[in-house]
């Protein structure tokens, strides 16, 4: 979890790996102008995105009794629901649920609600090979590394890279060509898909009257790991459920265009139940582990709305915070704005008290959002709740400042102190400035504050309509 | 982002002509609409002529400027950083102080969004402070949309830039001016006129005390501001904000880039003959 030093490194680190910067602003740039593009084709999107967003609202304040109405309706297709309420517990279940099931070798579709409750560990502790079957997880699985992005994880690689992680971890031979590496990487899982008994999967959607299951995925991965082995457990966040199945299409259609500018995503899988008697395939049982892990804490709060996001990603892609630091610097699972809100909310505030401060609250996080989160304002309520835990300095610092604004001789005696205090060079400029404005100064100039400044004129020449 | 307010013209007589303003004429309308400056704490400290060049053109077009003495700063910094206690009382400071006037005027659009949207949520806790505070989220106005709504100026009508300029959009200025909205005051696009930069509202990486508190994340995003602004190959940069103008500026003098930035008050009053021509 981040101290204040330990981020502060890691974002140095970032900053530092041009070749990271490099990556991460061309990847995010890229999506960015293509879910721009993909908006303007759509017929009246602000009129989705409000829709989306009140159906999530009115969801999050009906939630218990949604989830109760979701796990009636998987229990009557045949499917088994568990309750996890927090991470162990559900790391526990499925375990156990693997255990019973007596598989060797799992696959797994990308989700990061299983990163969330580091799930693969446990799995492989409890004697079970698990393959992400995802390309991006599976890179960074091969490669020892983490996502650095909830949709596309490694977007923090280059092709160059992600060769030589191939050829590390399954002995092919070099190519950076991309479309070569997806094939090496297609038929290594393939082979993986034929003996697999066990499929773990994220769920973007789950619908309350239905019980059905939605997962979006653009490769394939989503659909072979749900039908191919013997028992399916999907993990799924208690905030993912929408009430109707009619619900799904603007969430759908916000989805992918926000992500990566697809109408669609390639494969949207809906699951009801597990397989039925009547039908060739899909698994025989179906367990769906239900996440709460701090979750239900915020219903009902200040910070209810971010149980909105539908992890699309587009607020990371926005940010130019993120554009520079890329994900690893926020050291959490879910990175950028929406993670500068999730994890603090869910792992704890005060161990993570830099993130949502790590933002110049711009908002372009809260104008790329398709469910209209007010990422920034609630960054502030974030720091708001933080602040009586900042460095003694800082409030001191601040409560120096408020001193002196509530005054006006104050104020201005300050005003007259500050061109002694920051005396510029020749040219006019402070170029390395004493004591707090040293930060200032870190990477940029600072004019020498003119000795007369707005008021003094205004009492010399402009009062008197001059 | 809901359009900050819908109003009625309080002095705005009928025969208001705005043909006769657009060409620059002062006064034609029921003069003088009375207006309190907020000059905001940094053009106070930093940027004395973007505050007189306001106040030139304000009294251009009619209007009697006020300067209240007792004013400070609106209390942004300490918001934005979570420290609501400190930024409450900066903010009844400024409700006090501008509670007697009849509207106020601020270069700032990112001060006028947190007079509007927050000052009133910050004095929750004394009923009457807290009247105040919306009565002055209601009359209190942005620069350049003053001129527009309330004195019905065409400001792309009367600037007259010599050259090529681009524009820095300042991202506190949603809810207050769009992008859009911003465009429409200057100038139109062309070789010697508006050149619009990649992005005009990526975030120039100031954000108040972020800029301070991360200063290499801050340096960051200055560099990717700065490098899209060059692109255009414009040295003129219309920017609004003095604490985007701070940042940016120092930013372009470390890297030594030759950039100027001006408030489009100070381009207005070399317009209109108020001010002499910046050196």
């Amino acid at each position: 979890m981040s101290t204040p030093t330990g981020f502060k490194q890691r974002v140095a680190d970032a900053i530092s790996d041009a070749r990271l910067v490099r990556a991460v602003h061309l990847a995010t740039l890229h999506k960015v102008e293509s879910r721009e593009a993909s908006f303007l084709a759509m017929r009246d999107p602000e009129a989705i995105r409000d829709a989306a967003a009140q159906i999530k609202r009115r969801t999050l304040r009906n939630l218990p009794r949604y989830l109760e109405q979701f796990a009636e309706s998987v229990a009557r297709r045949g499917g088994q629901v568990h309750f996890a309420p927090d991470a162990a517990a559900a790391r526990r279940i499925v375990c156990e649920i693997a255990r019973a099931s007596g598989a060797k070798l799992a696959v797994k579709s990308k989700s990061m609600a299983t990163e969330e409750i580091e799930l693969n560990p446990a799995l492989e502790a409890a004697g079970l090979r698990i393959v992400e079957t995802d390309l991006g997880e599976f890179i960074v699985q091969i490669d020892r590394d983490r996502p650095s992005h909830i949709v596309t994880p490694i977007i923090h690689k280059t092709r160059q890279q992600v060769a030589a992680a191939m050829v590390r971890a399954i002995g092919c031979e070099y190519t950076d060509d991309p479309a070569r590496l997806t094939q090496i990487a297609r038929a290594y899982l393939r082979d993986v898909f034929q003996r697999c008994e066990l499929g773990i999967t994220g769920v973007n959607f789950g619908v309350a009257e239905t019980g059905t299951l939605c997962i979006c995925t653009n490769e394939g991965n989503g659909r072979m790991t749900v039908t191919r082995p013997r028992v399916h457990i999907a993990l799924m966040g208690i905030e993912k459920l929408v009430p109707r199945l009619r619900d799904l299409a603007p969430m759908l259609k916000l989805l992918s265009r926000s992500s990566t500018g697809q109408p669609m995503t390639v494969y949207t899988t809906l699951i009801t139940g597990p397989r039925a008697a009547n039908e060739p395939d899909g698994p025989r049982e179906l367990h769906v582990v239900l996440l709460d892990n701090g979750r239900s804490r915020l219903l009902g709060g200040d910070y209810e709305s971010v149980l909105s996001c539908i992890r699309c990603g587009a607020c990371l892609n926005a940010c130019p915070v993120y554009r520079n630091i890329g994900g690893h610097a926020y050291a959490s699972v879910y990175p950028g704005p929406i993670g500068s809100l999730v994890t603090p909310l869910l792992a704890g505030l005060h161990r993570n008290a830099d993130l949502p401060r790590a933002s110049s609250l711009c908002g372009a996080c809260q104008a790329a959002c398709p469910v209209k989160i007010d990422i920034p304002g609630l960054l502030v309520k974030l720091r708001r709740d933080s602040a009586a835990a900042q460095p003694l300095s800082k409030r001191a610092a601040i409560a120096l400042w408020a001193w002196l604004m509530t005054s006006p001789a104050r104020y201005e005696a300050a005003q007259g102190l500050l061109p002694l205090l920051l005396r510029g060079d020749a040219d006019g400029w402070i170029h390395a400035a004493p004591g707090p404005a040293a930060a200032w100064t870190h990477s940029r100039d600072l004019p020498a504050p003119p000795r007369e400044t707005f008021r003094s004129l205004w009492r010399s020449r402009l009062q008197d309509g001059a | 982002m809901r359009r900050r307010r819908s109003f009625a013209p309080l002095r705005r007589s009928p025969a208001a002509n705005p043909r006769s303003v657009r060409a620059g004429l002062p006064g034609v309308y029921n003069p003088p609409v009375r207006a309190a400056l907020f000059v905001t704490c940094l053009t106070d400290t930093f940027f004395p002529r973007a505050g007189e060049a306001v106040v030139r053109v304000l009294r251009h077009f009619g209007c009697a400027v006020e300067f209240p003495p007792a004013q400070t700063c609106c209390g942004q910094p300490a918001y934005n950083s979570g420290f609501h206690r400190a930024a409450r009382d900066v903010a009844a400071h400024w409700v006090e102080v501008f509670d007697p006037y009849e509207c106020v005027v601020t270069p700032s659009a990112s001060c006028a969004a947190m007079i509007s949207r927050h000052t009133p949520e910050l004095l929750a806790d004394d009923p009457a402070l807290k009247r105040a505070a919306e009565r002055l989220a209601e009359r209190t106005y942005e620069f350049s949309v003053f001129l527009r709504d309330r004195l019905l100026v065409d400001t792309a009508a009367l600037l007259r830039i010599a050259e090529p300029f681009t524009v820095h959009y300042p991202c506190h200025a949603r809810g207050v001016y769009s992008v859009g909205e911003l465009c429409a005051s200057l100038p139109g696009e062309g070789p010697n006129g508006l050149r619009l930069p990649r992005h005009t509202d990526l975030c120039c990486g100031f954000g108040g005390m972020f800029a301070i508190d991360q200063p290499q994340i801050s340096g960051a995003m200055a560099g990717d501001k700065l490098d899209e602004l060059a692109a255009t190959r414009a040295e003129l940069v219309v920017c609004n904000e003095a604490g985007c103008t701070l940042n940016l500026m120092g930013s372009a003098n470390r890297r030594g880039m030759c950039l100027r930035f001006r408030h489009v008050a100070e381009l207005l009053a070399e317009s209109l003959g108020l001010l002499e021509p910046a050196p």
